[in-house]
């Protein structure tokens, strides 16, 4: 469904991306993995807009994406959750999921997919009228994640669910992750935790300064002697 | 009952500051510009709602909306020509091109009329009724009415549509809101739309309250509106309204209790204390957010 071809991205003098090609295929979890720095979240914000590839092009199901503006990519159906959550923190849990479903306009759809997130995450409708700012980071990432998710994605991008929250919060993130992957949404997951994000991967590819150096199978690369020794932690 | 009248008073005064200091404060709020042509846009406001009602002959309502509808309209293209390119240029750069703008139009009504001053046509019998034996002119109950009016529109729309929550959306987060499918350059032009529209309502307003208006009139109550907002918290709406009440009523008890003089000086001694005491204003945020 998404085909990077030859892309590369440029943070004014600095050459952050150089000539990246990946795919997604309708239904996958993609992971991308890497260490700080790698450009990871900078190819995320290519793909949903926030900056434009100098060469190469994007290609979404028959749309060429490259360049266009943020609300179009949103509009045809990808979801970027950005790192660090970036919740509303001034708006209140539900302004921030209204705020998710910005361009539709079917009430009825929306009130559905509303009732469809706090049902993946319940603590969200404890909280609905609480002030986001004032949520623990594990409900923040949540809300970030639903947030996406009310806008319908066909493909949601996620970049770093994992940071900073405790082993057991990332545990539920994972398995939410999954769960909204079986109902049909294909993810692309953006990690440095590297162990998590390969054990619910299908496929993966590892960034590094700027150029992908391996892919394959999560299998494959869990076992590569250059994954374990690079991410997993050695041994 | 003096105190009475004056609090009347200086209600009416700081009706007129914070009207101009919402669109202060929602422009900061939003792009993080102290638009120094907002006071401008102000005396525009009041010259088009004098020319509505002497030269077209119609009344105080629709000339009102004329006026607030032109300077939305003001407020876009200032926004659309001068500061759109600069919105990732230094801070400075911004904030010499809105003085830049500012003295551009000031000069430019000079220009096509002259520097000479415009009496403000009566609109209303300024009638006086006493109340707890203080006496209340008809304008000053307008001006009141006017400002509530809007005051609750704005909050309507801040709060309860959508323009209004891509405008909070935008406020904090530009990059997370384009995420939603915020446009957020049309979210911005609508902000000096509306920011704008409350400035020449500001405007006609004032023309009726003191009857008198030149090109230059938007200098002193622009400042004193950028002072309110500060007072108030720069980029928050409440503080806004709330900073420019204190202004007016402080500066016309500093008139009533006899030193008129001071008057102006009044509100650069708040500025001043304030940026000492608490440089957030009294609802401002701290810069401190949970991670």
């Amino acid at each position: 469904m998404l085909k990077v071809n030859n892309i590369d991205v440029f943070y004014g003098n600095i050459h952050a991306l150089k000539d990246i090609s990946l795919e997604v295929i309708e239904g996958e979890i993609v992971t991308l993995i890497g260490a700080n720095g790698a450009g990871k979240s900078t190819l995320l914000k290519t793909l949903s807009g926030l900056l434009k590839p100098k060469h190469g092009n994007i290609l979404y199901f028959t749309q060429q994406i490259a360049g266009k503006p943020a609300q179009t990519i949103v509009k045809s159906g990808i979801s970027h959750v950005p790192e660090g959550r970036r919740v509303f923190s001034n708006m209140s849990v539900e302004e921030n999921l209204e705020l998710g479903a910005y361009l539709r306009n079917d009430r009825d759809g929306i009130k559905k997919d509303m009732d469809y997130v706090y049902e993946l995450f319940p603590i969200l409708d404890e909280r609905r009228k609480q002030l986001s700012g004032t949520l623990s980071g594990g409900e923040q990432q949540m809300l970030a994640m639903g947030r996406a998710l009310m806008a319908k994605p066909k493909l949601l991008l996620m970049d770093e669910p994992s940071m900073g929250l405790a082993p057991l919060v990332v545990k539920k993130i994972f398995e939410i992750i999954k769960a909204v992957n079986s109902q049909g949404t294909t993810v692309l997951l953006v990690e440095q935790n590297a162990n998590m994000a390969l054990s619910i991967a299908d496929r993966a590819y590892v960034l590094e300064t700027g150029k992908i150096v391996l892919s394959g199978t999560a299998k494959e690369l869990q076992e590569s002697e250059q994954v374990k020794a690079a991410y997993l932690g050695g041994l | 009952m003096e105190w009475l009248q004056q609090l009347v008073n200086g209600i009416s005064l700081g009706s007129i500051y914070a009207l101009i200091a919402l669109g202060y404060t929602m422009v900061y709020g939003i792009i993080k510009l102290i638009n120094f042509a907002h006071g401008d846009v102000f005396m525009l406001g009041a010259f088009i709602g004098f020319y509505a009602i002497a030269r077209w002959d119609i009344g105080f309502i629709p000339a009102l909306i004329i006026s607030m509808l032109l300077c939305a309209i003001i407020g876009v293209i200032i926004e659309r020509v001068a500061y759109k390119r600069l919105r990732n240029a230094t801070r400075i750069a911004a904030l010499i091109t809105a003085i830049g703008v500012s003295l551009l139009i000031e000069y430019t009504v000079i220009f096509f009329r002259g520097a000479s001053p415009e009496a403000y046509p009566e609109v209303m019998a300024n009638k006086s009724i006493s109340i707890f034996g203080a006496s209340i002119s008809s304008q000053s109950i307008m001006i009141l009415a006017v400002t509530i009016v809007l005051m609750i529109l704005l909050q309507f729309i801040v709060h309860k549509t959508k323009i209004g929550k891509a405008m909070r959306a935008v406020s904090h987060d530009a990059d997370a809101a384009r995420l939603m499918g915020i446009n957020v350059d049309n979210t911005i032009s609508a902000t000096f739309a509306i920011g704008s529209a409350l400035a020449g309502a500001a405007g006609v307003i004032f023309g009726i309250y003191y009857t008198r208006i030149d090109p230059l009139m938007g200098v002193l109550p622009g400042l004193k509106a950028f002072v309110a907002a500060v007072l108030g918290g720069i980029g928050s709406i409440p503080g806004a309204m709330v900073g420019g009440l204190v202004l007016g009523v402080v500066e016309t008890i500093v008139s009533a209790i006899g030193y008129s003089l001071w008057r102006d000086a009044a509100a650069f001694v708040i500025l001043i204390l304030i940026l000492i005491l608490k440089p957030s204003g009294i609802f401002g945020k701290n810069a401190r957010e949970k991670v």
